[in-house]
């Protein structure tokens, strides 16, 4: 089970025609999705879609009524592979995943798919995860776009453009015979808003069609000389169809202005930015009326040269508005307008910067320079518009003035000074706030004990992989050489597998296990006699993406089948010396790490470190507890303190745990100046500041709490018995304290 | 192009602190209240545990329906194009500051004064945590309007979540537009803990309404208990009282007749270091007896008589300084040595840790952290892991020598130590620790006690040696004592840094830096687990001494 729930949004997918959907970026998609009439839909878990994937597995009573099939791919791979459904037949199918990450792991089916070409509109939502919250190396989708030639389209983060954007996109791949890439960014991917629904539409050929009477041409076969005839085909029909219907169907928004002497070039996504930036600058209103024109690419490839001509041509220079780099539109756009003899003078990243996101405060800075560089008369007009509505605040103001010489001219409203503190100053009072592992992770004391073991041996060479593990770089763990990506933790070391010496550590996760790791980690190990370890930390989910179910899940799931574990599954590979531990047991994982990094035995060495992932473990058990409390029956709740007065305020037991619930608070003691030790009200109990208490010879000041709820008549008694010999006791020591008191 | 603008909102909160609840409640108030609303939000891995971000944008529907076209909303905040800044925790009030989302001619700043400790804070080896003094300025001074309340504590009260005080202020500060029937009505929908949160939300309200601060003259009381400024910088104290006087007063009539003459000892000290002094009488007392307290106090006059020679005027008895003026900073070696002397004194042996973890006081702590209701049972588990050293250090000196020598001795014990866990609660478990904590009384015998003693009286000897050449140096000795804290490894770690220090000293007695010096070689100790500051800084001491040799060489 999923970690957010959207059982109840789902419900909005079932809308008819012409009523107001109100709801989340992905949850559109999907309703655009079944009003498209798609045949099967399929995908891998990731930010920013990884709600995408949730929305659908939410929604398989709903897409099942509709004849439409959904798979929980096994990878990305998985995923784009399944688009081969409509290279043969006139099938809808749309898969989505984390990008560029994701398309990484799917480009060879990908460039397979493109080169074949398809019958059935096949489109991909990617999420591109570029920029602020970003979580993976910073690179375009756009580049694979161009290299396997599929069309990328890259809507107005609006539900209405999203929604219709899906909607086109099929039209386009089968009208071009391409595969169609939709980019959502983060914040499109999430934001809510609204749009008038279709109706969904059954697919008009499902797979049983298909099974029925297959069809086949070897025209479609990856073999040549069919791959010569497709590289042909692509250049001389497909691509020169897409750029027909992007023409035709008017994709490209072009918005008019009040100048003619320049003009804005922008990337879809980038329209609201854009337009708020203007906005700031007095160059536009709220309703996205502006003074200087704009040209909207909803499709930023391919692009429609005469478009750009007829947008460009007259005018004294155009800017560019693309994110990321390299500047692939920019440098397309140079080559049309050279080659059209298009004489208005290309900006771009000239006054743009060269990477990271393009938020409005950059847009702004940028523009401003643009603006003011070529069309002065604007800044007038921005001046006006200050003193028509008050100006905005005062660095709205000074952005404002930022337009062309920038002569600070004061704005009409005299604006409240704040005073200017230095960022250094800022930089050194706020205390960055880097993720970590939740409270009650399983994983934490995996690496507490992988902390421990490195004292008595020495630091070692750990590959890291993809997952909640990753955060095991971060402090207070500082674990961890290098990630190359899911699943490849283990292949990571392989260069250090067999020369004797220190053994080197990789970790994965169970989620990356079964995307690649299996194989491309274990299996090469043990094919290729590695002496190393490799621990797969086993939480029971994909829990990194959302809590997702996985081949080795223990939840019970109607539509999925679970309970493989991971131990038969690498031993079916070959893996001799396999070993499990139970990570909250942190004495346990300690022998078994000391034991495979000394044990004689030659060849890959696999750890299995389990734990539920106490997220989901908490959504599960809570409900249970809280019912078992109301209905009567005896429930004995844990969770852990630490006494203030034998805490010392060294903190190791932090620095060894990093507990969101295992903070720090003012020390009571007025001889003592250091903060103690605290752990807070979220403890869930999990154990294992006890265990690492023991585990490092730490400190007496942690005790475990077991709250009695409906004691029986039994704990009374006892409580009764112990209440009265201890309090005798009690009181004797406090009548003696009580002789000294000064 | 002048037009009606959205009104703009974010909320700066920490992963999982139900910064998408309130967001969500939001988008239904505002559209029950007939405006087009937006919200975004950034979430991927800052979900877990770090900062988030949510935006927000209302637009009236009227407005939009007159234009004829919907308003083009922003995904992301603007800097210094923000009405509204909603902060859930006091350092994510800055943070938004520093991102520029706070202006003074514009936003609205409503933060929660309450710290949720970042990592980096909590695991310094000593005092980690930022400036709270400094963040509260830096929130109170930087926005248009401030509502600053420890929204945490408020909604603890209520048994709710944090998110229906951040709604309630939200409302009560009147930044929006909207009704606060509406409000209620969103939460009412939400139909989760509908009665808790309505009134966490209420009292958010009033408080809010009531509340308008602009500038930094928003008083003590807007703050809430846990936000009162914090002394030095520290963690916040309890209350302001405390805060002003952590130490509290020193009384002129001893409780119990019998501890008169210490009391007045105590109070033959300087005005300025009594307090900290009967402190530790109290501390020694506590941890021994009475007779223990005046070994403290005959250690100390010691000390004290080295700041009374340099004729301090303190109204000091010792060392004949005159009765007249204060002086403070001139007792410094009496307060610094005042203070660790007593945590040296009292340091915590398996005796001491028996003894605080039975006492009755303990037992109630322990119910008021855990919450439990009143009358309801709970147990208590302690995790004590007695190696061969502290079952030593409990013997009568000369066998616990005898124990450690012998190695036969020693892994027979080996198979009694490792971790243990005892039920404090249970009759058992309880009588085992008594008897240990009832160890008291031969706790002058003991190994540890004598190690402990010798080393305490090396020290002392050394700062009197040290204060008469170079006194800044003799109270950065008497301070390096809380090097010296923790149990097992942790405690030898501390022990091993500071005879570290230690052996410096007679090369920093001449310097006239000496004392900067020591102080910085302390900073360094309490830099990183591994030591790697303290041997670069001691490294850097010694390069320096071999240049100053080879000079005196030439010289020569």
């Amino acid at each position: 089970m999923a970690e957010r729930s959207f059982a109840k949004e789902v419900k909005s997918l079932r809308l008819g025609e012409g009523v107001e959907f109100r709801g989340e970026g992905i949850l559109a998609v999907t309703k655009a999705l079944l009003q498209s009439g798609v045949g099967y839909v399929g995908g891998y878990q990731g930010a920013p879609i990884s709600h995408l994937m949730d929305v659908l597995a939410d929604a398989e009573e709903i897409l099942n009524e509709l004849g439409v099939h959904f798979e929980a791919s096994a990878s990305e791979a998985t995923a784009a592979a399944m688009l081969a459904a409509s290279i043969n037949y006139p099938i809808r199918g749309a898969v989505t995943w984390k990008s560029t990450v994701g398309t990484n792991v799917a480009s060879d089916a990908l460039a397979n798919l493109a080169s074949a070409g398809v019958l059935g509109g096949a489109l991909i939502v990617v999420g591109e995860d570029y920029g602020e919250g970003a979580s993976i190396m910073q690179e375009r989708t756009h580049a694979f776009a161009m290299k396997s030639q599929m069309w990328l389209l890259d809507p107005r983060p609006h539900l209405p453009d999203i929604v219709r954007a899906v909607e086109k996109g099929f039209e386009l791949s089968e009208a071009s015979n391409t595969p169609v890439m939709l980019m959502l960014r983060i914040r499109a991917c999430h934001v809510y808003g609204r749009f008038t629904t279709k109706a969904n539409r059954r697919p008009a050929f499902s797979a049983a069609d298909a099974l029925a009477a297959p069809s086949r041409d070897y025209g479609k076969i990856i073999l040549p000389p069919s791959t010569y005839a497709q590289e042909k085909e692509k250049i001389e029909k497909r691509f020169p169809a897409a750029v027909r219907f992007v023409a035709e169907q008017g994709l490209n928004d072009f918005i008019p202005g009040e100048t003619d002497d320049i003009g804005i070039v922008l990337q879809g996504g980038l329209y609201n930015s854009t337009l708020r930036a203007l906005e700031l600058l007095g160059c536009a209103d709220t309703f996205g009326n502006t003074k200087v024109p704009l040209y909207c690419l909803n499709v930023t490839y391919p692009l429609v040269p005469d478009e750009w001509v007829k947008f460009c041509a007259g005018k004294k220079a155009v800017l560019v508005v693309e994110e990321g780099q390299p500047e692939f539109i920019e440098q397309a756009a140079a080559q049309i307008l050279r080659k059209h003899d298009v004489q208005a003078r290309l900006v771009g990243k000239d006054v743009l910067p060269a990477m990271g996101e393009y938020n409005v405060d950059v847009l702004r800075k940028g523009l401003g320079e643009f603006i003011g560089k070529w069309t002065p008369q604007l800044r007038e007009a921005a001046a006006a518009r200050r003193a028509a509505d008050g100006g905005l605040s005062s660095s709205g103001a000074t952005a404002a003035d930022s337009l062309g010489a920038g002569d600070g001219s004061v704005p009409a409203r005299a604006v409240v000074e704040t005073p200017l503190i230095p960022a250094a100053r800022l930089a050194a009072l706020v205390p960055p706030r880097p993720s970590g592992l939740c409270t009650g992770c399983p994983e934490r004391p995996f690496f507490a004990a992988m902390k421990l073991l490195q004292r008595e041996t020495g630091p070692l060479h750990i590959s890291a992989d993809i997952g909640c593990h990753s955060f095991a770089t971060l402090p207070p763990f500082n674990m961890g050489n290098s990630i190359m990506g899911y699943g490849l933790g283990s292949a990571a070391a392989s260069a250090f597998g067999t020369d004797g010496g220190k053994r080197a550590v990789s970790v994965m996760g169970d989620g990356g296990f079964w995307h690649n790791g299996l194989t491309s980690g274990i299996g090469n190990a043990v094919f290729n006699k590695h002496d190393d370890l490799t621990v797969i930390v086993d939480n029971g989910y994909s829990a990194a993406t959302g809590g997702q179910d996985i081949l080795s899940s223990r939840a019970p799931n109607a539509h999925r089948e679970g309970n493989h574990t991971i131990e038969t599954a690498v031993k079916g590979v070959g893996v001799k010396w396999v070993k499990r531990t139970h990570t909250y047991d942190m004495q346990g994982t300690l022998k078994v790490l000391r034991e495979a990094l000394s044990t004689g035995f030659r060849g890959p060495k696999v750890i299995i470190a389990e734990g539920e992932c106490q997220l989901n473990r908490q959504r599960r058990v809570k409900p249970l507890m809280k019912k078992a409390i109301k209905d009567g029956q005896r429930v004995v709740r844990e969770r852990f303190g630490i006494d203030p007065d034998t805490c010392t305020g060294d903190h190791s037991c932090i620095r060894l745990s990093g507990c969101p619930s295992l903070t720090v608070k003012k020390n009571p003691d007025p001889l003592r100046t250091d903060p103690v030790a605290h752990v807070d009200n979220s403890c869930v109990g999990c154990g294992v500041c006890g265990e690492v208490a023991h585990a490092a010879v730490l400190c007496p000041s942690f005790y475990r709490a077991e709250l009695v709820y409906n004691p029986s008549g039994w704990d009374r008694f006892l409580a009764k018995v112990r209440g009265a010999v201890i309090g005798f006791l009690q009181r004797r020591s406090e009548r003696k304290r009580l002789q000294y008191a000064l | 192009m002048p037009s009606e603008r959205p009104i703009k909102l974010t909320i700066a909160a920490l992963g999982g602190q139900g910064g998408g609840v309130l967001a969500n409640w939001l988008i239904g108030i505002a559209e029950s209240e007939g405006y087009l609303a937006q919200t975004t939000s950034v979430p991927g891995v800052a979900q877990r545990t770090g900062a988030t971000i949510y935006y927000l944008e209302f637009f009236p529907q009227a407005a939009a329906a007159a234009a004829g076209r919907d308003p083009i909303m922003a995904l992301m905040p603007v800097s210094g194009d923000v009405d509204c800044v909603l902060a859930s925790e006091l350092a994510e009030a800055a943070r938004a500051i520093q991102r520029g989302l706070v202006t003074r001619d514009r936003t609205t700043l409503i933060a929660s004064s309450h710290r949720s400790y970042a990592i980096s804070e909590k695991s310094a080896m000593g005092d980690g945590a930022a400036n709270e003094e400094e963040l509260i300025e830096l929130v109170r001074s930087q926005a248009k309007r401030v509502v600053l309340f420890d929204m945490d504590a408020m909604a603890e009260s209520h048994h709710s979540v944090i998110s229906s005080v951040m709604l309630g202020a939200l409302g009560g500060s009147g930044v929006l537009p909207f009704r606060k029937a509406a409000f209620e009505a969103a939460i009412k929908k939400g139909g989760i803990a509908v009665s808790t949160n309505l009134a966490a939300f209420e009292d958010a309200w009033r408080r809010a309404e009531g509340q308008d601060a602009p500038g930094a003259d928003a008083g003590e009381a807007d703050l809430g208990p846990s936000a009162a400024l914090s002394l030095g910088g520290t963690i916040a104290r309890e209350t302001v009282a405390s805060a002003a006087d952590p130490l509290g007063t020193v009384p002129a009539q001893a409780r119990s007749p019998k501890l008169q003459p210490l009391l007045d000892r105590v109070r033959r000290f300087a005005a300025p270091v009594q307090k900290i002094v009967l402190e530790g009488v109290r501390r020694a007392i506590d941890y021994q007896d009475p007779e223990y307290a005046k070994l403290y106090l005959d250690r100390l006059e010691q000390v004290a008589g080295l700041d009374g020679m340099r004729g301090v005027r303190g109204g000091g008895d010792f060392g004949g300084g005159a009765r007249v003026g204060n002086g403070n900073e001139e007792w410094s070696l009496t307060e610094a040595t005042a203070r660790s002397l007593a945590l040296w004194m009292t340091f915590e042996d398996t005796i001491r840790v028996a003894d605080l973890k039975t006492r009755s006081t303990r037992f109630t702590r322990v119910r008021d952290e855990i919450r439990a209701d009143a009358g309801q049972l709970f147990g208590i588990t302690e995790f004590m892991k007695p190696r061969v050293t502290e079952i030593a250090g409990t013997l009568p000196a000369g066998l616990g020598r005898w124990l450690l020598r012998s190695p036969g001795m020693n892994r027979l014990l080996t198979r009694w130590t490792g971790g243990k866990q005892i039920r404090t609660g249970t009759v058992t478990g309880f009588l085992m620790l008594h008897l240990l904590g009832g160890l008291k009384r031969w706790r002058r015998g003991t190994l540890r006690f004598h190690e402990e003693n010798a080393r305490i009286e090396q020290w002392l000897g050394r700062i009197e040696r040290v204060a008469a050449t170079n006194y800044a140096l003799a109270v950065e000795l008497a301070r390096a004592q809380r090097l010296v804290k923790g149990y097992g490894d942790t405690h030898e770690r501390g022990w091993r840094n500071f005879s570290a220090l230690v052996d410096k000293l007679d090369e920093l007695a001449p310097r006239a830096d000496g004392a900067a010096v020591f102080a910085r070689l302390q900073t360094a100790a309490l830099a990183d687990e591994e030591g790697k500051a303290l041997a670069r800084e001691l490294a850097e001491i010694s390069s320096v001494a071999v240049v100053k040799f080879a000079l005196d060489r030439a010289r020569a």
